[in-house]
């Protein structure tokens, strides 16, 4: 994750720039303090969060509980769909090309995904317990995610006990690019369970059955996490190529 | 498969590394004795935490054979590859002739034949402890086992070769697999418990199928991935 530079970071961050040329990482990106698109995909996030809980109405039939949707879907497209899309993708083309800021941009992928999951796992019990009368339920979709978030996790736990770098991307590429053939199996094997959570609200056929300030507030949502997501990934991935140029000149 | 090597000379290659690789746990019988001891202390563990009251013996019979059957094979797949990293027999297996699909393949095939046997052990057991009564459903149940079994082997090999290059593979194996293995085993249970309850197998059809085409897709690109596990 982000963190702010040490001195000695940026003594290395200085060397490495000097070294750039010469160096595998290519061209290092500058440290800066403060990331302007992620302040601004965070502000956009807490707007959006203020907007949810006091300016868009209280849904008559779920209460306020139903507020949490403004959060659980959109973390639900950005961690479930995008991040995994990226992961499998860059991990594919890892094996195919053996580019490493393909391999920077599956880790952030899974890392800040595994956050998104993270998100969608704890706000949906919440709801749960209070629509359904239960924190847990085995559903195709909520179990889907669980074993997602399970794999993600397995990834990143692999990642973290190769020690060369070389070795890590690409044996993590492996089971990246499985994972990208395992998940129709999981999403169909659980659909064979028969499922209770609620279907598609806005990407249906006919007009969406949100009232109008609600599905504003919830498009807005999503652009803000998409935001934040790709903010977050753009730090992760900078602070990947500078942690991978520090180690090209500690071995140098 | 390499281009100079035809399908001949793969069978007989992968035959051949089955062939070393059972040969060596024949001879040493330690893995296989654990598992099949471990399966059946887990099927007396069962045994003595179920209510037959509650819950009919058909019913829980499923879940605690294919609970057995995955944490039996996780126990054998680990030293698939931990036998070649010893005295580095593993640079002396990619230095030979043999192509890295046909070494895959054997080690697959080792592993089938290595869970196969344990399973050979532990379904009569689960069928006598449970009282099953399986009747003529026998068959059918050894297929489905195999069809799930092939797919465990495959996967678990590569993930084997893949946490074989890394400082923990006893734990991370569990980690990495048992996500894969989710497609896999509940299928097989719930055909597993179409077949107990002796219901007609046409009840199953959709969770076979979904076998099958695991076993394809999956046999078929951890064959392609596997040479990306190997250090050049």
């Amino acid at each position: 994750m982000s963190r702010r530079l040490s001195v000695h970071d940026r003594g290395v961050v200085l060397m490495a720039s000097v070294t750039a040329t010469t160096s595998s990482a290519g061209s290092l990106p500058e440290a800066k303090a403060i990331d302007g698109f992620l302040a601004v995909s965070l502000l956009a996030v807490l707007a959006v969060s203020v907007r949810a809980i006091w300016f868009t109405p209280v849904d008559a039939m779920l209460g306020a509980a139903q507020k949490i949707f403004y959060m659980h879907v959109p973390a639900a497209i950005v961690g479930l769909y995008i991040s995994c899309s990226l992961l499998a993708i860059a991990s594919i083309l890892y094996l195919w090309i053996k580019d490493e800021r393909l391999d920077r941009l599956a880790e952030a992928s899974a890392e800040i995904g595994l956050l998104f999951m993270g998100i969608v796992l704890v706000t949906g019990p919440v709801w749960a317990r209070t629509s359904w009368g239960t924190w847990w339920v085995w559903e195709a979709r909520i179990t889907s995610t669980l074993f997602l978030w399970l794999l993600v996790l397995g990834y990143l736990v692999l990642r973290g006990a190769v020690e060369s770098p070389e070795s890590r991307a690409r044996l993590s590429a492996v089971m990246g690019s499985l994972a990208a053939l395992l998940v129709p199996f999981i999403h169909l094997t659980v659909r064979l369970f028969r499922g209770m959570h609620p279907g598609p609200v806005v990407l249906k056929p006919e007009k969406p059955s949100l009232p109008p300030e609600m599905l504003l507030t919830f498009l807005m949502a999503i652009v803000a996490y998409i935001l934040l997501f790709f903010a977050l990934l753009r730090v992760r991935m900078r602070w990947a190529a500078l942690r991978d140029a520090r180690a090209v000149l500690e071995n140098a | 498969m390499s281009a100079q090597h035809t399908a001949p000379d793969f069978l007989a290659d992968a035959l051949r590394i089955a062939r070393k690789d059972l040969l060596i746990e024949f001879r040493t019988r330690s893995a296989f004795l654990a598992a099949t001891v471990f399966a059946v202390l887990a099927v007396v563990i069962f045994r003595f935490t179920w209510d037959p009251t509650a819950i009919p013996a058909f019913d829980l019979a499923p879940g605690v054979l294919w609970v057995i059957f995955t944490f039996s094979g996780l126990l054998g797949l680990n030293r698939s590859f931990g036998l070649e990293l010893s005295e580095r027999a593993y640079d002396g297996l990619l230095a030979s002739q043999v192509s890295r699909e046909a070494i895959f393949a054997g080690k697959v095939l080792a592993n089938l034949a290595f869970v196969s046997g344990v399973q050979a052990l532990t379904l009569p057991a689960v069928a006598l402890f449970f009282d099953l009564q399986v009747g003529s459903g026998w068959g059918v149940l050894i297929g489905v086992v195999f069809c799930a079994s092939l797919g465990l082997a495959a996967v678990g090999t590569l993930f084997a070769a893949v946490a074989s290059n890394t400082r923990m593979a006893e734990l991370l194996l569990p980690m990495m697999t048992l996500p894969f293995f989710v497609p896999l085993v509940i299928p097989a249970a719930q055909t597993s418990a179409v077949i107990l309850r002796g219901q007609p197998l046409a009840d199953a059809m959709p969770w076979f199928k979904l076998l099958l085409a695991f076993d394809l897709v999956f046999v078929t690109a951890c064959l392609v991935v596997f040479p990306f596990t190997i250090e050049e």
